[in-house]
């Protein structure tokens, strides 16, 4: 893990706090358990620079010869190893979460200004808007603009496990789906759109405290 | 039409129109002020039609405004925001970094436009927004526990952060009432006594007949067994009684400093209802929450469905083990659900015959109900009257167990009954056949009452032991004075034992039915019966209950015993440490439908080939722990404290001491001055704190009439009847009308 070579500087640090919702301590103060969870290393010596939580974790996810300053900022990492995170790791949807804030043209990798959006809007403090405009970007699986029936199926087999014997049966999953199209589609054409989706999020108590990663 | 939403969508795709989206309910403020118009302005219908008459896309308000734009038209919107930016609403933007910094380049350009004025607003402004920014973080460091509450939130989910975040609140509400106490009363008599400052204490001379009913001889034995001192320590008599831990400590009427005299029974008082209000407001205040979004969710109680699917992955769940369970429970709850619409159409159409039958089976039940409820107290009752009558028994002839046993007797009773009743309760329901939701409600319902009457009862017995008088009248001080010198501070001890042995009980719980259960479970987990008996679950509501049963008796027991919330304090920061101890970490699997089959994971499969019953069979602690794991998060705990009735006694007369007749005769006649003889220890100790002589008309009569007695009591056993919890609940079921079901 670098040693001087991984802190950020302080004008970096200053945009990446007025551009997201992270507040320094979660760029700046390690979290040290995690951090020696995930590395398996002795707690950092007196001396050693404070390097920020999500830029550490984000370079632990590089090869050692790509850990500087420079090239962290720049280089890509794939799909598989942000799956392998462990914040990620037991989602149901984590490969959509990757794919929705990765900039790439091909979708397949994140930057790391990608993962501080990620964390920005996963954050404790990011408003209920942009979390119910990101969760309708990541509960859409066709990337059509609108949940219709096959997302919400799709959306229910994440949510109750990736077994064949955990899936509802074909009648509870049509009246679970005629349920939800009821309540929340509101010009009944059949599929939910992000109006829809945010006035329904709106008035759901649990979402705000449960659509956060706390890293 | 369905609009285009402001999501990704690949470039290539054809007939996209741009799309601006208006600003979105949200909840705060502006969405309470003026809501009907939001709402009619946002409703997708209204907006395909209002599309349909232009076609330019209205711009609204840009400040919170979402978009998303696509690489075709992301400049012409771009110009559109740079319009009225200002740097906080850079970051609500759906955009990522790359797009966010370029906005920012470019309101910092446009920012050299701008007049002198409104340069110096944007930078104070965003300085300010920086600063409270910092002051946030700052704060945060200095909550308790923040660290390890986090670290529960990450592993186990947020039902159950929500207990831990409960339990430190309850610490520094402890924390604070005994700082009030510990300013307003002991302060002052601790300076007097260790001589810091320059004051004396003050001694009124009581009225003749005040006398007799102060007296308070201090039980005192010849030989004194080692384990006498541990029997002290745990039932609060002997060395303990007379400390400044009981009422009966605090006689003096007054401390006299250099400029003035403070009122030593005046501050006992008003201390009393000063801490008694600061939780009060406290409790509102952090329950006010709760309650607005309760008020919003009773609006549209027909949103379970998208709560549970859209709301219902907690995405702070990090473990592989605690997702499978997170995976299951959301299907078991999604299949209850469907379940139970299935079933309330089953019941509305039902017969009259059938609900003839229904009806009187729920009439025979409850009455089952209310008698296992009233063998309880009964229980109480006679288990109260047996522990007072031989507890003035010659402790030295006693066995140091038996001892123990009869001074604990009332509190063994109380958590026996308080174990055995709500398993009783979840047999019972099953029977009563009411939708599964509503079940859920009414057994908590019972439990809660069940918790709260059985303290109730023991105060009330103990009042009319302390009463009643048998052969001589209790004309002359309004209460038994030869078996209760001083009923306060007896008052004080049982409040006292109650909170040492639920402590005792936690703890014994803890470490010897939860851990070597987990240790079978985890290393002899071939074995089949292990295999049944699955894992313990963390029941949320079970220990939720216990710690607002444990500050309940605080609450109570605070005016007889000064210190019980130092206690209470110790206690719960000793419940959390044990509670969250990483050893007992994975006994806490939310895994209700474990709880339900009364087996392991394995057998949730076989719930898809069980026949559809009537209603599914639950247990009270997975019913508890759904309902509650639903509504935690915005749980209502707010306790209004329930004052003390008996705030002072008329002392009356008693006989004095033989021997001593003539010193007091000089005492009431005013020549000897009372301190010189209690110091002399001629004279008894006095009891009580004089703040009975400064309302000696509260509560205790003349002539005490048991009728009087009795209303003051049943008003207060109905205020703390009047639970929040119960008023929670009562709000709920009103409100939501049965059509939230439990997860």
């Amino acid at each position: 893990m670098g040693g001087s070579g991984s802190r950020l500087s302080k004008e970096l640090l200053a945009e990446y706090q007025d551009l997201t919702f992270l507040t320094k301590q979660e760029i700046i103060l390690g979290a040290p358990d995690a951090h020696r969870r995930a590395t398996s290393q002795p707690p950092p010596g007196l001396g050693a620079p404070l390097a920020p939580a999500a830029h550490r974790r984000f370079c632990e996810l590089l090869p050692q010869e790509h850990r500087s300053m420079e090239e962290s900022l720049q280089i890509r990492v794939s799909l598989e190893q942000i799956l392998s995170l462990p914040e990620l790791k037991a989602n149901p949807f984590k490969e959509r979460i990757c794919k929705v804030f990765s900039t790439s043209p091909a979708r397949d990798s994140l930057s790391f200004e990608d993962f501080l959006d990620l964390l920005s809007v996963f954050s404790d403090t990011a408003t209920p808007d942009i979390k119910s405009h990101y969760a309708f970007r990541i509960f859409d699986f066709d990337d059509d603009g609108t949940l219709n029936r096959e997302d919400l199926s799709q959306l229910v087999n994440c949510l109750t496990g990736q077994g064949e014997d955990t899936r509802l049966s074909a009648s509870e999953m049509k009246q679970l789906i005629d349920n939800i199209l009821e309540e929340s589609d509101i010009d009944r054409d059949g599929t939910i759109n992000l109006s829809e989706f945010q006035h329904v999020i709106s008035r759901s108590p649990d979402f705000a405290s449960s659509f956060k990663i706390v890293l | 039409m369905s609009e285009s939403s402001a999501s990704a969508h690949p470039p290539g795709r054809p007939g996209r129109q741009p799309f601006t989206h208006p600003e979105n309910l949200s909840l705060d403020s502006s969405c309470f002020s003026s809501p009907p118009v939001n709402v009619l302005q946002e409703l997708p219908s209204y907006r395909s039609i209002a599309r349909k008459r232009t076609t330019i896309p209205t711009r609204e308000k840009q400040s919170g405004t979402l978009l998303k734009p696509t690489d075709s038209y992301s400049s012409q919107l771009e110009g559109g925001i740079a319009e009225n930016l200002n740097s906080q609403s850079i970051r609500k933007y759906a955009l990522n970094i790359s797009e966010k910094r370029r906005l920012r380049n470019i309101q910092q350009t446009q920012m050299k436009y701008l007049s002198e004025w409104d340069q110096w607003k944007r930078y104070s402004s965003k300085s300010w927004q920086r600063f409270i920014g910092k002051a946030r973080e700052m704060t945060t460091h200095l909550e308790l526990w923040r660290k390890d509450i986090r670290g529960i939130e990450g592993k186990f989910g947020t039902g159950i952060q929500s207990y831990f975040s409960f339990l430190r609140f309850l610490v520094l509400l402890n924390l604070v009432i005994f700082l009030i106490i510990f300013m307003l009363v002991l302060l002052p008599v601790l300076l007097t006594k260790y001589n810091i400052t320059n004051s004396t204490f003050v001694l009124i001379p009581s009225k003749d007949t005040d006398v007799q009913c102060t007296v308070y001889p201090l039980s005192s034995s010849g030989l004194i067994y080692f384990y006498s001192y541990i029997i002290d320590l745990l039932s609060g008599t002997g060395f303990l009684e007379e400390t400044c831990l009981f009422y009966g400590h605090y006689t003096i009427d007054g401390v006299k400093f250099q400029n003035f005299t403070y009122d030593l029974p005046l501050a006992y008082l008003l201390s009393t209802i000063a801490y008694l209000a600061l939780s009060l407001l406290w409790i509102v205040k952090r329950s006010v929450e709760g309650f607005k979004i309760n008020l919003i969710r009773s609006e549209e109680h027909f949103q379970s469905y998208c709560n549970k699917i859209f709301a219902g992955w907690d995405f702070c769940i990090t473990s592989r083990s605690m997702a499978d369970l997170k995976h299951g429970s959301l299907r078991y709850e999604l299949r209850a659900d469907l379940e139970e619409e299935r079933i309330r159409q089953k019941i509305a159409e039902r017969t009259s015959e059938e609900t003839i039958r229904i009806y009187s089976l729920r009439l025979f039940l409850n009455c089952i109900v209310l008698a296992v409820l009233a063998a309880c107290f009964y229980a109480i009752y006679r288990a109260t009257i047996f522990s007072q009558e031989h507890m003035k028994k010659e402790i030295d002839k006693m066995v140091f167990g038996e001892n123990l046993l009869i001074l604990y007797l009332p509190s063994i009773v109380i958590t026996l009954a308080n174990f055995i009743t709500p398993m009783i309760f979840a047999k019972i329901i099953h029977y009563e056949d009411y939708s599964p939701g509503f079940e859920v409600r009414l057994t908590i319902l019972r439990c809660v009452f069940m918790r709260l009457a059985t303290i109730c009862v023991l105060v009330f017995t103990l009042g009319s032991k302390i009463t009643s008088c048998g052969d001589y009248s209790c004309e002359l001080c309004g209460y038994n004075q030869k078996l209760y010198p001083c009923w306060e501070t007896q008052v004080g001890q049982e409040m006292y034992k109650l909170m040492i042995f639920d402590l005792i009980i936690i703890l014994a719980v803890t470490l010897f039915v939860d851990f070597p259960r987990k240790i079978l479970v985890t290393y002899c987990s071939s074995w089949k019966l292990i295999q049944c008996w699955g894992q313990q679950e963390f029941a949320i509501p079970d220990n939720v209950l216990g710690i607002v049963y444990g500050q309940t008796i605080c609450w109570i027991g605070a005016f007889f015993s000064p210190l019980l919330p130092a206690i209470a304090t110790l206690k719960f920061i000793i419940i959390f440490y044990v509670k969250e101890h990483p050893l007992l970490e994975s006994l806490w699997a939310i895994h209700q439908l474990q709880h339900h089959l009364g087996g392991g994971p394995q057998d949730s499969e076989h719930l898809s080939q069980l026949p559809a019953v009537p209603g599914p069979r639950r247990h009270v602690g997975s019913l508890c722990s759904a309902f509650l794991h639903d509504h935690l998060p915005r749980y209502v705990l707010f306790h209004r404290p329930r004052g003390s009735t008996q705030a002072g006694g008329r002392p009356a007369p008693r006989a004095a001491v033989p021997g001593k007749e003539e010193q007091v005769h000089r005492v009431m006649a005013g020549d000897l001055d009372p301190g010189h003889l209690i110091e002399s220890g001629t004279f008894p100790r006095e009891c009580c704190c004089p703040a009975r002589r400064h309302f000696p008309k509260v509560c205790f009569q003349a002539r005490p009439s048991p009728a009087s007695f009795i209303h003051g009591l049943i008003q207060s056993c109905s205020m703390s009847v009047d639970h929040p919890l119960l008023l929670t609940l009562c709000w709920e079921m009103v409100v939501i009308k049965g059509d939230r079901t439990a997860q």
